[in-house]
């Protein structure tokens, strides 16, 4: 499949897979982050079941202290 | 009129919140009045401190004043004629609506990120259509090739987005401002909007 994350595309070979495995694969591994599945929040406790597929806009965002 | 004079009298009737008055949200405040916005509210529970002034737009004779307090003599000696809100509070899910409802764009300039967290997925919930232009990613000093701004529907987030360790990678003024000028660049930009510049 392949997906705009944070506004780039990116080509997975699975047809489609978890908001966590997408994460695990481009190593976010951060505290902090916000992510929105085609403009929707999704909560972190729905990464694992949030299925995310072909032509979708994922963009995960890290926050970081300091301001 | 000049393309200047026309520009602040369009920012004039524009109001922006900021929310957090230290590195970031008294910087974007200043450069925001300097353009000739003519509303601004801040909020922000915290006193100036001697180790603020490293970056902050406070001066040393202003120490132990609240930071909205000091912020609003200071952005009212740029511009007299500014509307300046200033709120000496915690922001909290239960004040931000009546703080920020009534903004054209808020700025998050909060320092802790989980802070920034419940801000930006409160503003979502609550006022998806209204921008929000978030800090991330201001410590340290050189690499500037890794500022940059990152566009999420109305979420927009300055910054490198980088986790240091504070204690060896300090806030120090030039990186924090230009993520402020980041922020407030980006705030002019929004708001000017229906007013584009004429074709060079």
């Amino acid at each position: 499949m392949t997906i705009t994350l944070n506004n780039r595309k990116e080509t997975f070979s699975p047809q489609e897979m978890s908001i966590t495995r997408i994460m695990e694969e481009k190593s976010f591994h951060f505290k902090m982050l916000i992510v929105k599945l085609n403009g929707t929040l999704i909560p972190r406790e729905s990464w694992p079941l949030t299925v995310v597929r072909n032509g979708d806009h994922l963009d995960i965002i890290h926050l970081v202290s300091g301001g | 009129m000049t393309v200047i004079q026309n520009i602040a009298s369009h920012l004039s009737v524009k109001k922006a919140g900021i929310a957090g008055a230290g590195g970031l949200g008294s910087n974007v405040a200043a450069a925001l009045v300097r353009s000739g916005l003519g509303h601004i509210v801040i909020a922000d529970y915290d006193v100036v401190t001697e180790a603020n002034l490293n970056r902050q737009f406070f001066f040393a004779d202003q120490t132990g004043q609240r930071k909205v307090d000091a912020l609003r003599e200071n952005l009212l000696r740029i511009n007299n004629l500014a509307d300046v809100e200033a709120h000496a509070c915690k922001v909290t899910p239960r004040n931000a609506g009546s703080l920020f409802g009534s903004c054209d764009v808020v700025i998050e300039a909060f320092d802790l990120a989980k802070e920034k967290k419940w801000f930006a997925e409160w503003m979502i919930a609550h006022f998806p259509f209204k921008p929000l232009i978030m800090g991330s990613g201001i410590a340290g000093y050189g690499s500037l090739e890794t500022l940059r701004m990152q566009r999420s529907g109305n979420l927009y987030i300055c910054g490198d987005q980088k986790e240091t360790e504070q204690k060896l990678v300090p806030l120090l003024a030039p990186r924090v401002i230009m993520v402020a000028m980041m922020q407030a660049d980006l705030a002019l930009e929004l708001l000017l909007k229906d007013k584009p510049l004429p074709e060079p």
